[in-house]
């Protein structure tokens, strides 16, 4: 006989194990697939000689970066430049704890019966949990870019700070408009509400500035001013080498990924399958959870695909064109979408 | 058992944390030990089930406040406390006392409040008990507390906007502009 108390240990030690390995292992296919769709949108090959079609690039990649010297410039301050690339890793691999990445199943250990929920933790302050982790993300960028002792460094992490304060804003004031629509934080609860309409259809601004402040917030392009290559030579991660270096860009590449997952959570359904083709196949209940785990997969797995897709087809703004975007343009307009939302909700 | 070692964990954390932010020299370091300490103090709200509080705690003083905090740090270059280690030595005259003073009496009201506090305190930081509490019986103090913040922000608007208007960058039309300059110029 098995306590359930250690059952519930042991099913979520698991559900952490496996997402995080999963969570590593998309950085691995994004960084990859990052290469070659930049050059396929370039008219280039990319790399295609590590293993066929180059799939073993990023081992190679990684393998590189393990034996790389790794230089600690003098001038710069220790203690906080060593912590800088601990930070950032953390709260970009803590956001995806809440969400659902598939439905619920049974099953029996000995003769307890262990019910398990594809989600690390179903908060009751849901994506409240979000909002707050992933404003901590900051840090990581504003410590590396102070640590580094450079003035261009300084220059990426003082925009780091003012663009994230700035979309954060936004960013929650979509989720507030999501938020009315299902009356809970629960993230469950927020997927189980889009069962038969997905929650852009009823949120279409809602989604539009989701999607604009959660690019902002992964600092990628158009809106990569912390890093911009050009003026600032890297930005907050000039001074890095090796393996620290590395943990900057893994920390990029996890928050897109959770960015996207949340993308699909909030306003495509989740795990939902469209249209009701789920039902019509009626399958045995295994594989229903294998379907909803896949769906939920692809339309990730799409969005990943819209930031490489945006990342190398538009210009970087200028910055101020990315302030009097996000608090003359986004901040009304979410403004407008929560009023239009308590609207709608009176109404109907 | 656990909850009891977590909040001795947490509260050891938010103690030394508090302790290295005044004895910093570095204002950065500072600022980045007050992170610290707020995260522990959102843990012990965690482990009082007070979720929302703890969320909120983390998003907007840790998230948002001291971010903003060390931006300034950052941009102004603060170093006066390096420059001249001993410049606010006479203040622990008054800061000890204040300390004793404000330690005392928070110390009295929560021991008075601890056994009232142990019976109903499990479900007052929640989410629906903290909403249901301000959409009705605090209505009034929140929708104030929103305008006082409304008043504040349009007081640093026009305050940091009236020395753009005089530094335009546009030649003085009139004798009367091209004084307003010439004072303003003299006067920094």
């Amino acid at each position: 006989m098995v306590n359930s108390a250690t059952v519930e240990l042991v099913v979520s030690a698991v559900k952490v194990f496996i997402v995080v390995n999963v969570i590593l292992l998309m950085v691995m296919v994004m960084i990859l697939a990052e290469r070659r769709i930049s050059a396929f949108i370039q008219d280039r090959y990319g790399p295609n000689r590590v293993g066929p079609f180059g799939i073993l690039q990023p081992i190679a990649d990684g393998i590189k970066f393990l034996f790389k010297e790794d230089v600690i410039p003098y001038h710069v301050d220790r203690f906080l430049y060593l912590l800088a690339p601990a930070v950032i890793l953390v709260p970009s691999l803590m956001t995806f704890a809440i969400v659902p990445f598939g439905s619920s199943f049974s099953f029996y250990w000995g003769d307890t019966p262990v019910h398990v929920r594809l989600q690390i933790a179903d908060l009751n302050i849901g994506i409240l949990y979000f909002v707050g982790i992933a404003s901590l993300a900051v840090y990581g960028l504003v410590i590396g870019g102070y640590a580094s002792n450079n003035k261009y460094s300084m220059f990426g992490g003082l925009r780091s700070s003012a663009q994230m304060i700035s979309y954060e804003i936004p960013m929650g004031l979509a989720i507030v408009s999501v938020v009315m629509l299902t009356g809970s934080l629960r993230l469950s609860d927020i997927v189980a509400d889009q069962q038969h309409m997905w929650n852009v259809v009823r949120q279409p601004l809602g989604f539009l500035i989701f999607l604009v402040a959660a690019f902002a917030e992964t600092n990628r392009l158009p809106f990569d001013l912390p890093e911009a290559e050009q003026e600032l030579v890297g930005g907050y991660h000039t001074e890095y080498s090796s393996m620290k270096f590395s943990a900057f860009f893994i920390a990029e590449y996890a928050n897109m990924i959770t960015s996207s997952a949340l993308i699909t959570t909030l306003f495509f359904g989740g795990y939902h399958v469209p249209f009701g083709i789920l039902e019509a196949l009626n399958l045995p209940v295994a594989w229903e959870v294998v379907v909803h785990v896949l769906s939920f997969s692809i339309k990730t797995a799409f969005f990943l695909f819209v930031y490489l897709w945006v990342r190398w087809t538009l210009p970087r703004f200028r910055y101020d064109q990315l302030m009097n975007l996000g608090w003359k343009s986004l901040l009304p307009l979410s403004l407008v979408n929560v009023v239009l939302t308590g609207i709608g909700i009176a109404i109907f | 058992m656990v909850a009891t070692a977590l909040f001795y964990i947490f509260a050891a954390i938010a103690t030394a944390g508090a302790i290295m932010v005044v004895a910093q020299r570095n204002p950065v370091y500072s600022a980045l030990y007050l992170v610290l300490t707020l995260f522990a103090l959102a843990g012990e709200y965690v482990l009082l089930m007070a979720h929302f509080i703890a969320i909120v705690h983390v998003a907007v003083y840790a998230g948002a406040i001291v971010v903003l905090f060390l931006f300034v740090i950052m941009l102004l270059n603060v170093r006066l406390e390096e420059r001249a280690p001993d410049a606010f030595r006479y203040m622990i005259y008054a800061g000890l006392p204040m300390a004793a003073i404000l330690f005392v009496e928070m110390g009295y009201f929560a021991f008075r409040g601890f056994q009232q506090a142990m019976v109903q305190g499990t479900r007052v930081g929640l989410v629906e008990s903290i909403g249901r509490a301000l959409f009705s019986q605090y209505v009034l103090p929140f929708e104030v507390a929103s305008i006082l913040l409304l008043v504040a922000m349009i007081g640093a608007l026009y305050l940091s906007k009236r020395k753009l208007e005089i530094v335009a960058f546009k030649r003085p039309r009139s004798k009367k502009e091209r004084l307003k300059v010439m004072m303003y110029e003299e006067e920094h």
